[in-house]
């Protein structure tokens, strides 16, 4: 019997979750660089212009006898236009006062040094500016003067290409991460090829095939290869066991039970005593009674064996019936009871095990036989609708009475009706296993006018 | 006499404080809601515009005030209450907008700009003028120069021809007058030639572009430089005075237009802004008040015509050292007694 997995989450979607994360990290840490990248470029090139524009100033400004001339390049703040439309301050020091420009526009926090520009940001008028600040020494009246001059921008211009930037970087970001999305997604089928691969290989296995898995696996499933060949192989072991087992039991207890047998017969030939005949009689049933018992035993274990180890071949039903019915017809013919076939001209096929129909059918037959009165007619009838044939045995007996089918099934259990016939109860068992095997149904039921009336479906092939 | 002007010129922008000055206040009645625009264009040249303003809202009265442009920069820079500011001087207009005194204001009429015409969301253009030069075709006997070096050229084969009758702006009393100066000092070095030329010439000097033009219709002048003809161009048609545009470069004055943050109705202000910009406004700008409106097709047709560029440069010579640098060279170079 077959166990269903229900199983315990996907490695493929677990590896394309995981992907997907690292591939939406991997996303925003290129957004941020991305961004970070261009902002300081941004921010970097309108430095370069503005430190361009104080330069330029503090380049004009020229000291001389009569005091600082200032001469701003119109070029300085009108190349500070190039890039937006940014308000533009400015401011000219000579020392620590102020010569022109806007008087509160703030100096930066530390001293100034070299020809090279500083750039600071901070709040001004209401907006944040970016200063340029540059300072050099001028010779005024003779004396040496520090002279500081401050260009300061408004960032509109560089918020809005930072913007941009953003989005593009939001964008790429985006992309980065579909294009990830579907790598990932390839990738995860691609390292689950090997393992599908072998999964379906083992799932296409018919179930006699035992032969150890020979497969060129990744290092990562030969462990899980090699448990399976141990696996496989001590099953090998196994089943060759049980059905040695089988074989063997079967052989050792028919084979004393027969020869008692044929001791008794030829005992009770020889005597006239009719004491010792009746006794010799008495026994001989007894071995019948067991000889049975035992072969029921061992068909159920044969039937429980073989409905996993199945040989599966392309069986038509109407030979077969006549080959069951006619084994039949000496006990039948015991009694005086008629087994009659009914089978269309049609060839019925279906794809199982030769065995397990028969022994199912068989158990139907032996029943049937068994719990009919004598001089009495004993129907078998095969018909089909196509999906499934279906297989009657119908008898005018004691019927089942009170008996229900689930019941009966069950393991030893016999009916109230059985009087003194002797059975195992494991018949209709056995023929449960067989249709259940098969993935048909089969039912028990009174027979429409005294009688029993068993009825199996079997799929057709 | 010219040093007290030079005086005032300087004082006038140091007295920040004081009181600023208008040229005359006309109110053109509407409804309870009052717009009130300071302006340095004549109230007849803007009449019919604020006649088809108000006809499209009634409820508005407009209290419209003229002042020169130097008279506008100082209202705002006090911070008077108007809630639309026009001027001619871009560089006036410019320093205001970049020293915080306007408000932005964006609208679908403001976005349809090109870039050129606007600042910021705070200085919008209406029309574009030519700086021009008119000429007495009889005095070049019949052969008016087309560029300055031709000019030059014939003020010095003749001089004598010309002396104290070549007139142009005095640009330390007039705003668009030192705009002109300034622009024509930074494109090329012929406009201080000429300028030298100009001064030995003993110039007249003016504060309106109108007064020019009429004495050189008179004949008193034979040429006005720096002149914005465009609304006195009809009036020219047929008689002696022709008006140049000059072809070695013609700057081209973009009159514009903010809102003040001191504005008590800048919702009003905005609203005839957005006129002036629409369709229709630009159209009656250039028929009605023979401004011509903003027109990218007719700069790119012309290629000597620069438009001078609402940008920072503009605050360059807005710096009272560069200011008075500059009117001191300008004065050794043109007022030369
Ligand atoms: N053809 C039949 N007629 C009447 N009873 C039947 C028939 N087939 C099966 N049964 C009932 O079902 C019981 C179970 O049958 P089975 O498993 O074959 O055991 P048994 O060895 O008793 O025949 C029987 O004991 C009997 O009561
Ligand atoms: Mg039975």
């Amino acid at each position: 019997m077959m166990t269903v997995f229900s199983p315990a989450g996907s490695i493929r979607r677990r590896l394309v979750v995981i992907l997907l994360v690292v591939a939406a990290v991997l996303a925003g840490l290129l957004f941020v660089s991305v961004r970070t990248v261009a902002n300081t470029a941004v921010e970097t090139t309108q430095d370069a212009i503005l430190g361009a524009a104080t330069v330029a100033i503090a380049e004009e400004l020229r000291g001389g006898e009569d005091g600082l001339t200032i001469d701003i390049p119109y070029a300085a703040f009108s190349m500070l236009g190039a890039t937006g439309q940014d308000r533009v301050f400015y401011r000219i020091l000579v020392g620590a006062e102020t010569v022109t420009g806007y008087a509160d526009l703030p100096l930066p926090d530390a001293p100034l040094s070299g020809l090279k520009p500083t750039f600071f940001s901070q709040q001004y008028d209401g907006d944040v500016v970016r200063t340029g600040a540059v300072s050099r020494s001028v010779l005024v009246d003779g004396r040496s003067q520090i002279v500081t001059v401050l260009v300061a921008q408004t960032r509109t211009a560089q918020d809005a290409i930072s913007r941009q930037m953003a989005n593009q970087a939001a964008t790429l970001g985006l992309g980065f991460f579909a294009f990830a999305a579907i790598l990932s997604i390839f990738t995860a089928r691609s390292v689950l090829t090997p393992l599908n691969r072998l999964a379906e290989a083992m799932g296409r296995r018919g179930p006699q095939d035992l032969r150890p898995v020979d497969r060129a696996v990744p290092t990562e499933l030969a462990p899980l290869m090699q448990a399976l060949n141990g696996f496989i192989a001590r099953l090998r072991g196994a089943l060759t066991r049980t059905e040695t087992f089988i074989t063997e039991a079967a052989h050792h207890v028919r084979t004393p039970l027969a020869t008692v047998r044929v001791q008794a017969e030829i005992a009770m030939r020889q005597t006239d005593d009719d004491a010792l005949r009746a006794t010799l009689r008495n026994i001989i049933r007894a071995v019948d009674d067991s000889a049975r018992s035992a072969g029921q035993l061992l068909d159920h274990a044969t039937v429980v064996y073989r409905a996993d180890q199945r040989a599966d071949e392309l069986v038509a039903l109407g030979p077969l019936v006549l080959d069951v019915v006619d084994s039949f017809s000496p006990t039948a013919d015991m009694r005086d009871i008629a087994l009659r076939v009914d089978a269309p001209d049609e060839v019925i096929a279906l794809q199982f095990d030769r065995l397990l129909i028969e022994s199912a059918l068989r158990n139907l037959i032996d029943n049937a036989v068994k719990y009919s009165y004598a001089d009495s007619i004993v129907d078998v009838q095969l018909s089909t609708d196509g999906t499934f044939a279906k297989l009657q045995v119908l008898d005018r007996g004691r019927g089942i009475g009170d008996g229900n089918s689930v019941q009966l099934v069950a393991r030893f259990k016999r009916g109230e009706n059985v009087g003194d016939v002797v059975g195992s109860g494991l018949g209709l068992t056995i023929v449960r296993d067989v249709t259940r095997a098969i993935g048909g149904s089969f039912d028990i039921k009174e027979r429409q006018g005294g009688g029993t009336c068993a009825i199996l479906l079997l799929p057709l092939a | 006499m010219r040093h007290i002007i030079i005086a005032a010129g300087l004082t006038l922008w140091a007295s920040i404080a004081g009181a600023y000055e208008i040229e005359e206040e006309a109110v053109f009645e509407g409804g309870e809601a009052e717009l009130s625009i300071l302006s340095t264009t004549d109230t007849e040249v803007f009449a019919p515009l604020i006649a088809a303003f108000q006809a499209s809202n009634p409820g508005v009265t407009l209290r419209y005030t003229v002042a020169t442009s130097q008279q506008v920069f100082a209202a705002l820079q006090e911070d008077a209450a108007f809630d639309l500011a026009i001027s001619s001087a871009m560089d006036l207009q410019l320093k205001l907008a970049n020293d915080g005194f306007a408000v932005p204001h964006a609208s679908t009429e403001t976005a349809a700009l090109p870039d050129w015409a606007r600042w910021r969301d705070q200085l919008f253009a209406f029309s574009q003028e030519p700086v021009v030069i008119i000429a007495s075709k009889a005095a070049f006997d019949g052969k008016p120069p087309r560029t300055r070096a031709e000019l030059i050229d014939v003020l010095r084969d003749d001089p004598a021809r010309f002396v104290g009758r070549i007139g142009t702006y005095d640009p330390m009393i007039s705003g668009a007058g030192y705009l002109f100066a300034t622009q024509d000092a930074r494109q090329s070095d012929t406009s201080w030639r000429l300028a030298e030329v100009v001064g030995g010439l003993n110039p007249k000097l003016f504060t309106t572009s109108g007064s020019m033009i009429s004495e050189v219709q008179s004949g008193e002048l034979a040429l006005a430089y720096n002149v914005l003809g465009s609304y006195a161009s009809q009036r020219l048609s047929g008689g002696d005075a022709v008006m140049i545009e000059a072809l070695d470069f013609t700057h081209v004055l973009l009159r514009t237009a903010l809102i003040p943050r001191t504005a008590e109705r800048a919702d009003l202000g905005a609203t005839f802004l957005d006129f002036l910009l629409s369709a229709e406004g630009q159209q009656l700008v250039e028929n009605e008040t023979g401004m011509p409106r903003i027109n990218e097709a007719a700069l790119a047709a012309g290629p000597h015509l620069r438009p001078i560029r609402l940008d920072p440069g503009l605050l360059v010579f807005m710096d009272p050292l560069m200011r008075q640098q500059f009117l001191n060279e300008w004065t050794a170079a043109v007022v030369q007694d």
